[in-house]
Order: structure tokens, then C-alpha cells, then sequence
């Protein structure tokens, strides 16, 4: 980690703008929210975590390629049958960017598969041309939020 | 209890890899009398990947499970899942809080013909669900193989306790401690009941995410804890699958099983193991089944304080 989230918020306020876009700090963000609950200020310290990673992608800034790759294939799934994925996750994720990681992870997948813990088929939900165009519309208004 | 029949939404990791916690939520349901019914064509809640790329569709995405189920009449919804529990209830809360999000988010989903008018259905998590409209009272009653002998550790995770707390506290929750107490289980003291498994960082740096893996099993083995108990699928599978791979990266051999809430009131039901889905987890807990003793466990007197102690310090007059 590039630097401590009190240091991250300390560049933010002084206006380092490239300096906390390229931070890697906000890709080992886990989302758990401790911060958020225990800021004397009422800082909601994730969801600027969030924020900041949402403005390094769109920026191309970011530090920490894989994280984003893994949201961003994380959510390709999703675009495209409404569910989540894992076994076409993990096996699109690591073989586009972590090649040298298929072995060992084929030998936890096989330990899932027998544990019927992975099934090979994914499954979609009926009307998914609805959520597309639900999607669809929530990302132009979110490019029109840039602009502005 | 309040109803009988309620709105659920599974959440994907409960048709994946989390095919236990599914089960045995069914199985109780079965047993302690109440249906699930599940939203029709719920899609993904996005889980933490889609707020951290692309905030109003990940709102949208969450959006249109709470419009279905506001459609097929449902005024609150239970969910299994931390994840998305807590990415459902956010949303309901935030577009209701920030009304210019709202309107936008109505906007998207109007693309799909769909409208949610935020407020309208109460999100709630299966455990609080359980606790609130069950209750420990009826859960004891209902118990016929109390868990007398079994040390628990009870594993709460971030995503139900924060940041909205539906249990009594942020910090130290104690209401699954009192559930598995009832069910006649000895919880152990943990003190890392909420502190984070990792969630998507075993695929980001690894080192980082078995770190925080080998913290709470260590605790947990350290507190004298059997197993551990959880309520979110994520947190099951990271101690549970990776926490071999922790032991190899930190020469430790630890074999904590890891159990979902939902099996253990199976158990104390009366249920068979398979109904509940025990044999799918990593570390056998089926070795948990045979510590269980018929009668509870004599009480451990508190140690005396040594005639040689040194005097307690007092208050001067």
C-alpha cells in the first residue's frame, strides 16, 4: 500500500490530484467499512474509496491493474446474464492476467467442483434485455454526471 | 411471528459455491415453519465490484430487485447474504437520503419500465430476520439436540454489523452469542467477531488476503473455539477454502471448521447433516457432530484467589 488512508485524505485536501489517482491505496480498500463506522468527522471513508477508484479508471491513472480487471470481468458476467459467474470469473480473470496462477487455482476449482461448490454452467435471469437497458441508461446518465 | 411467508432474495453465492448455506436455510425454514419465497428474475447485487467502478448503474443494477419485489407485493425481503444485504439496503437508504440519486436511478430503471419508490420494502438480514421474528425463546424450545460440549466462535464479519448495524453494535454484536447459547452451545470470547476475512482480496494480493485469514483462524483456535459460525458466504469460503493455503504460508496447521449460522440451528433441530449440507465445507466439521455431549458441561467454578495473593489495593480512608 502507497500510502496510509490518513495520508491519502492529507493529498486529497492539499489537492495532489495525480498523486491520489495513482495511489494503489484505494485497490486494497476490502470494503469492509470499519473506517466509515468509527471517523470522528462522519467521513464516509469507503464510499470515497469507491469514488476514488471509479476517477483512477476513468482517468487510466490507477496503480493496481488487476484489481480493476478483476471488478471489471467481475461485472462483464453480470452486463451479460444478470448473474454472477464464478467459474467463467476465475477462469477469465487469471488466465488474461494471471497466467502463471492457473495451476494452483485449478487444483482449489477442482477441490470445489467435487464439493459441488462450482457449477461449470452459469445461469442468467429471463429478462435480461430489461436490465440492459436499465444498465444501458444509468451509464449515460453517469457520462453525462462527468461532464457536468 | 409476525408472517410466515417471506420475499427472498438468495443472492448468487447461495446457487454457487455456497450450496450449505441454501440448504439449510431451507431445511430450518421447512422446520421452523416459515416459507421463502423467492423474487422473481432477481439479478446480481453487484457485490463490491460494481460501486467501485461505475456507481449510479451499480445503483441501478441493486435497484431493480427492490422495484421487483415492491411489483410482486413485497413489503420487506429477506436476504441471506452480507454482500447483498447490505448493497440492497444502502441503495433503498441512499435514494431515499439523497433524493437527486433517486430521481435518477428511477430514471434508469424506467429504461426497464420499472419504478421503485424508495422506503417501500424493509431489507433485512436472514439472522435478524430469525432473532426478531422467531427469537431465542422459541429457537430453545424448539431445540431437541442441544449443543451441550460445543465451543463456538461466533464470526459476524463487516457487511451485516457495519455500517448500518441491524444487531445491538458496530463493534462487539452479541446477538448470534445469545442465539447459539440458547441453542446450548458454549461461545467462546473472540474478539475478531467483526473484523474483516478479505472478501475479493484473495484474488488481488494474496499475502494480504491469507494475512487477514490466518488472524481470525488463529483467534479463534486461540479462544478454545471448535468452529466457527458465520452468516455470509464470503467469509465461509475465504476461512474456509483458503484457510489451507494460510496454514502453508504461515507453517501453521490449524483445522477450524466453518459452519453458516443456519446449520447450526440445524443441528440443535434435530436435522440430519446432510439435509443441512455438511460435507461441502474444506475442513471436515463433521468431526463437530461427535463432541456433542448429552448433558451440558459442568459450569467452571471461578478460581479462588490464593491465601499468598498479594492484598487487592483499596481506597484510602
Amino acid at each position: 500500500m502507497d500510502h496510509t488512508p490518513r495520508a491519502l485524505f492529507a493529498m486529497i485536501s492539499a489537492g495532489l490530484e495525480d498523486e491520489v489517482l495513482s495511489s494503489n491505496t484505494p485497490w486494497y480498500c476490502v470494503s469492509c467499512y470499519a473506517c466509515t463506522t468509527r471517523c470522528p468527522q462522519n467521513i464516509p471513508i469507503t464510499d470515497i474509496m469507491y469514488t476514488l477508484k471509479e476517477m483512477a479508471i476513468r482517468a487510466g491513472r490507477y496503480d493496481h491493474p488487476h484489481a480493476a480487471k478483476f471488478s471489471e470481468t467481475f461485472i462483464g458476467f453480470v452486463e451479460q446474464r444478470g448473474r454472477s459467474f464464478e467459474a467463467g470469473l476465475a477462469t477469465r480473470y487469471h488466465l488474461f492476467h494471471h497466467p502463471q496462477q492457473v495451476i494452483k487455482l485449478g487444483i482449489m476449482g477442482m477441490g470445489m467442483l467435487r464439493r459441488n461448490r462450482l457449477p461449470l454452467r452459469p445461469k442468467s435471469i429471463r429478462q435480461i434485455d430489461q436490465l440492459q437497458a436499465i444498465l444501458a441508461e444509468a451509464k449515460a446518465l453517469a457520462a453525462k454526471e462527468v461532464e457536468a | 411471528m409476525t408472517a410466515s411467508r417471506y420475499p427472498y432474495y438468495p443472492g448468487c453465492s447461495l446457487q454457487h459455491r455456497s450450496h450449505a448455506y441454501q440448504q439449510s436455510t431451507e431445511a430450518i425454514a421447512r422446520s421452523l415453519g416459515f416459507e421463502l419465497a423467492e423474487i422473481d428474475d432477481w439479478n446480481c447485487c453487484g457485490a463490491t465490484e460494481y460501486f467501485s467502478v461505475n456507481r449510479l448503474p451499480a445503483y441501478a443494477l441493486v435497484a431493480r430487485n427492490l422495484a421487483l419485489a415492491a411489483d410482486q407485493g413485497a413489503e420487506e425481503i429477506v436476504v441471506p447474504c452480507s454482500a447483498c444485504f447490505l448493497n440492497l439496503h444502502k441503495t433503498d437508504k441512499n435514494m431515499k437520503l439523497y433524493p437527486e440519486l433517486g430521481s435518477k436511478v428511477n430514471k434508469a430503471l424506467a429504461a426497464g419500465n420499472l419504478h421503485y419508490e424508495p422506503g417501500t420494502v424493509k431489507v433485512r438480514h436472514l439472522l435478524e430476520m430469525i432473532l426478531t421474528d422467531i427469537g431465542v425463546d422459541r429457537l430453545k424450545d424448539r431445540t431437541r439436540r442441544p449443543l451441550y460440549g460445543l465451543k463456538l466462535a461466533p464470526y459476524y464479519g463487516c457487511l451485516v454489523a457495519r455500517p448500518d448495524s441491524v444487531f445491538d453494535s458496530t463493534e462487539q454484536p452479541t446477538a448470534m452469542d445469545k442465539m447459539l447459547e440458547a441453542l446450548g452451545a458454549q461461545v467462546v470470547p473472540f474478539s475478531l467477531k467483526t473484523f474483516c476475512c478479505g472478501g475479493h482480496m484473495t484474488q488481488i494480493s494474496e499475502e494480504t488476503a491469507l494475512d487477514m485469514i490466518h488472524r481470525i483462524v488463529k483467534c479463534a483456535a486461540d479462544s478454545g473455539a471448535d468452529a466457527l459460525v458465520t452468516l455470509c458466504p464470503m467469509c465461509q469460503l475465504n476461512l474456509d477454502v483458503y484457510q489451507e493455503a494460510a496454514n502453508r504460508y504461515f507453517e501453521t496447521s490449524y483445522q477450524v471448521p466453518v459452519l453458516f449460522f443456519t446449520q447450526v440451528i440445524g443441528v440443535a433441530l434435530g436435522l440430519s447433516p446432510k439435509e443441512l449440507g455438511f460435507g461441502q465445507e474444506f475442513v471436515d466439521a463433521r468431526v463437530l457432530l461427535d463432541k456433542i455431549q448429552d448433558v451440558p458441561p459442568p459450569r467452571a467454578t471461578p478460581a479462588r484467589r490464593s491465601k499468598q495473593a498479594l492484598p487487592m489495593p483499596a481506597m484510602p480512608e
